[in-house]
């Protein structure tokens, strides 16, 4: 007990220590800085950008990672993810970009004549810093990572300048045209949403944000905002007709990677989110071909989130953007990691669900990968047949009511705790063409842009919007994955078109069935006015699914520890079993020994306290005798007694009987009887029963038992079938008796025999053991009873204090007494030899 | 080696697990504990039947929901609401009581001095404490799906969470799966109360700190700090037998439960072997 408090004590001491010496994170503090920088077509516009400077952790000089915020943020917005890289000994600098927060100049989308010239002179700001790393005069070693805006301006600033080392886009795109006007069908609600943030900036922000009364706004800030008024102009006509000009394509791709992305050199994370009805992968797969085909390293990542929720994954992306500028920023040879983190990185990397914690029961996410990226056709394709007959399909005047998807800005409302699909999606009646397939045999794990070719007959150009639906059963309205839908054109009278439908990673489980459904309408989308009619069937009765089994492969069996910890546990119990063997002594039963019923050497065993209980007790006893243990309380009979039964080990000496050395079950013990320290047995079972199954637990021949005559002993008559918790303590005590005398032992040992008993019992089983001991066979009897003793023993031990006082046959020791009036008496011997004068 | 054994004294004999079985069958915890589980599924079959009757669609099908639909999902009902706490209590019941109540009633001191050698002694009674512990946890899954196909049927199977079927037919070799992964689960608390027992002339004390274990394992578990640290406590793993009724079989939270529980109860197994071969027995 002492030495277990003792440990915890020092274990809470360690722990104490370890936790104030732990080092503690880095106070991190950010330099407030405005930077002023010259942009425009003719470089002569001056602008004024409010940044952040976070000096890395470290000390020394440190490479610079440039963190951009999305549309509508500002410095602020990534402030977190700030001091988390600069934490990691990154000198990090964020800015609000021209038009945001509290910079001047006017948003202009990214443009290489604005946001771009002004990232450049960050960087040019970068070089001349003390503690950023410099690849030459003026070249720091730099990363720039975004999301949305920011990640456009990362591609855009890697496109425009070499200087920079490595980006990691963020949900982003890869052009803007493309992404408002998805096959020339405006994309409104987005579109509107998306733009309404460059709005008229309050003065103040966060809360006091909304319950501050507005500030007047000028007619141009009432209608444009901070946009350049270009870009203003340019989204008002493109809202006001939904048909995008040339115009204003031309300058949507001018602000977009797909103007540049061949030129890239810095090595790109691609990170897409797999719930974003506004920039959706298919996005991030025209960056990644497009930087990939200038030989330039590309990893994509599809994570749980996206413009439209999800998890948003905040410790994964943290993890693997780490990953990725450790690796090109932290290194001078590209691609290797000075910790090894190349090995971690894969060409192709998503997320999935992967069921719940079975702890916690929270949803746990998988992060497979493949090596390399396939794109959005899959490395493999399966067929799934599709029926349904041509349908009549028609476009509502005015294009209401409309079928719902995703609809924008819910997923970001919802924030980023918003799990699953909230599923909202509906079809109107009458506008929909529906083909399903038939329950699927086995699951079907789509990764990419399925394709369908359809066939649309009617007046006028159709615009449809394809929808591949997840169909559980009967009783659970189907699942629209991510909630997508693929806008398509069908040019007047041409018949067959094939529609690419949204990319997706989504399982279709064993005995669902997949829906396509083309309807005319969707609320996200500018739909024509004028009511029309149309007929849609399939031209060909496959739906082309991409897969990437890749990913799908088991991650390379059992984890590690699955059969490494049971083996090691294994091998640890049997050392442990090992080492706790104790050395046996040889029973050494030499010939002329096996004849000596109990033999007692140098007998020694101490208290845990170490005071001793038996001392040094040494005697023999010889066949024949009945032997009466004699000493007051606390002189060590029933520790001897337990030592000779094998249940207490002795600290020194030995005790032999027959020869052999008594160690825990030792077999010489079958040769002994014994009843020491009360009766012990079952109480739920009969005294017949108990005596049965002790004789049967011993393994010995049941005739061996002479269970008949230990009844007799025994006495009990009928209570014998009685439970043994009926029983008086004196039923016990005589079936105990009757236990320790089945099978004859040769060695009875038996510790206060008669309490309990009543005279005649006393008197029966003083015969007993004076019959029991004439067959050749010897008793030890300890008692309190020193005229029992006297009456039943032919020789005597005395102990006290644990020490031998005096052994020999009772006649020798009543001879050696003092006479005082009448015969010598055991008790006078006694309390003489104890030291208790009477 | 001389022959200093009583004739017909062999260590190899002693304590024969029939014995042992019938010493510990008739005790009333036993048959109490057996009642317990055996009723169990009946008396919730009684409050099904009682309760409210869900009418209209369900969103988030959750297994309770789904236990009047068949035989086979009421039994894994009554498996995910016994496993975690009932089926424990007798595990450690079992094992905790059946030496540490031998060591309560001295009865333990006969039968070592008889001499039944002490490794053979644990021997002996961990198999059949094992034995009645494994008789537990099955009796109660089997009852209930005696029970269940009675009174609601023999239906397929339907998943928690997604809804989706699975034939009955082929969830019967899963449910086996479902009790065997219940019984390697249940090691744990088995050898922590059986070295308990060793160590404890109290019964109740074994049986206690057996359970105790699970609850503050339990507490540890929710604390999502801990991160995968928590894979290696023993009970974490405890719910993923309904990985084996999932409409694709995952093996991976067995395998990880399986290996947690062989590790910890080999090492306290080992104790207890270790611990009780060197005791002094006093009691």
């Amino acid at each position: 007990m002492k030495r277990a408090a003792a440990l915890v004590a020092a274990l809470a001491v360690l722990a104490t220590v370890v936790w104030l010496v732990w080092p503690s994170d880095a106070e991190i503090s950010g330099q407030e800085q405005r930077i002023a920088v010259v942009d425009g077509p003719g470089d002569d516009q001056r602008v004024e950008l409010d940044t952040t400077y976070f000096p890395p952790a470290g000390g020394g000089r440190a490479p610079a990672v440039l963190l951009a915020h999305g549309f509508g943020g500002s410095k602020q917005s990534v402030r977190a993810q700030a001091v988390r890289l600069a934490r990691q000994g990154y000198a990090v600098l964020t800015w609000s970009a021209r038009g945001f927060g509290r910079s001047t100049g006017q948003i202009a989308l990214n443009s290489p004549d604005y946001e771009v010239k002004d990232v450049k002179q960050l960087i040019d700001w970068l070089a001349e810093r003390p503690d950023v790393r410099l690849d030459a005069a003026g070249d720091p070693r730099v990363g720039i990572a975004g999301g949305s805006y920011g990640g456009a301006i990362a591609l855009m600033t890697a496109a425009h300048d070499s200087r920079v080392d490595a980006i990691v886009p963020m949900i982003t795109w890869n052009d803007l045209s493309e992404a408002l006007f998805p096959n020339g069908v405006f994309k409104k609600m987005w579109a509107g949403l998306f733009f309404s943030r460059g709005g008229p900036s309050p003065d103040a922000q966060g809360l006091s944000a909304l319950t501050a009364q507005p500030r007047p706004l000028s007619a141009e800030e009432a209608r444009c905002g901070r946009f350049l008024p270009a870009v203003c102009a340019m989204y008002q006509e493109v809202a006001a007709t939904g048909r995008a000009t040339p115009a204003a394509i031309e300058t949507l791709r001018a602000s977009s990677p797909v103007s540049v992305a061949g030129r890239i050199k810095a090595p790109t994370l691609l990170i897409q989110g797999q719930r974003d009805s506004l920039f959706p992968l298919a996005q991030a797969d025209a960056n990644a071909k497009a930087i990939a085909a200038a030989g330039t390293p590309v990893e994509v990542m599809w994570f749980d989130g996206g413009h439209d929720g999800g998890n948003g994954e905040v410790d994964w992306l943290d993890e693997r953007l780490l990953d990725w500028f450790d690796r090109y920023l932290r290194t001078d040879g590209q691609g290797t990691s000075a910790k090894g983190a190349a090995a971690t990185v894969k060409g192709f990397v998503i997320t999935r669900d992967g069921g719940r914690d079975p702890g916690t029961r929270q949803r746990i996410r998988l992060h497979p990968g493949a090596d390399r990226y396939p794109g959005l056709a899959g490395t493999s394709t399966t067929q799934v047949p599709l029926t349904g007959p041509d349908q009549n399909v028609a476009n509502p005047p005015g294009g209401n009511p409309a079928s719902i998807s995703a609809v924008p800005g819910i997923g970001g409302l919802l924030g980023a705790g918003a799990q699953g699909n909230p599923g909202v999606s509906l079809d109107m009646p009458g506008q929909s063409a529906v083909f399903e397939s038939a329950p699927l045999a086995e699951p079907l794990q789509l990764t990419g842009t399925p394709t369908v070719k359809i066939r649309v007959q009617g007046q006028g150009e159709a615009t449809l919007f394809a929808k591949l639906y997840d169909v559980a059963d009967a009783a659970t309205p189907p699942t629209l994955p991510a909630g997508l839908v693929a806008p398509v054109r069908v040019p007047a009278g041409s018949g067959e078109v094939t529609v690419t439908l949204p990319a997706v990673d989504h399982r279709f489980a064993a005995g669902h069935r997949v829906r396509l459904a083309l309807t005319t309408t969707d609320m996200g989308y500018a739909t024509p006015a004028e009511p029309a009619s149309y007929v849609v069937g399939l031209a060909s009765p496959t739906l082309t699914v991409p897969t990437v089994p890749e990913l799908a492969a088991p991650p390379t069996g059992p984890v590690w520890w699955t059969w490494a910890l049971p083996l090691a546990a294994v091998a640890a119990a049997a050392l442990i079993l090992a080492t706790g063997r104790r050395t046996v002594a040889a029973p050494s039963g030499t010939s002329e020994r096996a004849e000596v019923p109990l033999e007692i050497a140098g007998l020694t065993k101490a208290y845990r306290n170490g005071e001793k209980a038996v001392d040094g007790l040494s005697f023999t006893v010889e066949k024949g005798q009945v032997l009466g243990l004699l000493g007051p309380n606390g002189a060590g009979k029933t520790t001897t007694m337990r030592m000779m039964m094998g249940l207490i080990q002795p600290d020194d000496g030995e005790i032999r009987i027959f020869g052999d050395t008594v160690t825990p079950g030792a077999p010489v013990l079958s040769r002994l009887g014994s009843f020491v320290e009360g009766p012990g047995f079952l109480p739920h079972l009969s005294g017949r029963d108990n005596l049965t199954l002790y004789w049967q637990a011993t393994g010995r021949p049941p005739q061996d038992a002479h269970m008949e005559e230990a009844l007799e002993i025994a006495g009990l008559g009928t209570a014998l079938e009685r439970a043994v918790r009926t029983y008086s303590q004196g039923m016990r005590q005589r079936l105990a008796i009757a236990q320790a005398m089945l099978g004859l032992p040769d060695l009875l040992v038996l510790d206060e025999p008669t309490n309990g008993l009543d005279p005649p019992q006393i008197r029966e089983m003083r015969e007993v053991l004076k019959r029991y001991a004439r067959d050749g066979r010897t008793v030890i009897v300890s008692s309190h009873l020193l005229a029992e003793v006297e009456q039943t023993c032919s020789h005597v031990v005395v102990m006290h204090r644990g020490r031998l006082v005096s052994a020999g046959p009772v006649s020798d020791l009543l001879g050696t007494a003092k006479h005082n009036g009448h015969g010598p008496r055991l008790e006078d011997v006694f309390l003489d030899l104890i030291g208790e004068k009477s | 080696m001389t022959t200093t054994a009583a004739p017909g004294y062999a260590a190899r004999r002693t304590l024969p697990l029939r014995v042992e079985i019938v010493r510990q069958f008739k005790r009333r915890r036993t048959l109490v504990m057996f009642g317990l589980l055996l009723a169990l599924p009946w008396i919730l079959v009684i409050a099904f039947q009682f309760g409210p009757q869900n009418t209209g669609q369900q969103n988030a099908l959750r297994l309770s929901d789904l236990a009047t639909q068949g035989g086979l999902n009421f039994a894994a009902f009554a498996l995910s609401v016994s496993a975690s706490f009932l089926l424990v209590v007798a595990v450690a019941l079992f094992c905790g009581d059946t030496v540490a109540s031998e060591a309560n009633w001295s009865s333990l001191r006969y039968l070592l001095a008889a001499p039944v050698p002490r490794d053979r002694l644990l021997r002996q009674k961990l198999v059949v404490a094992l034995g009645y512990s494994a008789a537990a946890v099955i009796c109660l899954p089997v009852m209930a799906l005696i029970a269940g196909t009675l009174v609601f049927g023999w239906n397929d199977i339907q998943v928690p969470g997604t809804g989706e079927t699975i034939p009955a037919f082929d969830v019967l070799p899963r449910f086996g799966i479902v009790i065997g992964y219940a019984l390697v689960s249940q090691l744990v608390v088995a050898s922590l109360a059986f070295l308990l027992s060793t160590v404890t002339d109290s019964p109740l004390g074994a049986v206690g700190g057996a359970v105790g274990l699970v609850i503050v394992s339990t507490i540890l578990q929710a604390v999502e700090a801990l991160g995968s640290l928590r894979e290696f406590l023993p009970t974490f793993w405890n719910t993923a037998w309904m990985d084996a009724l999932a409409p694709v079989l995952d093996w991976g939270g067995m395998t990880k439960g399986a290996a947690v529980s062989v590790t910890y109860s080999a090492i306290l197994i080992a104790i207890a072997f270790r611990r009780f071969r060197r005791k002094d027995v006093v009691s």
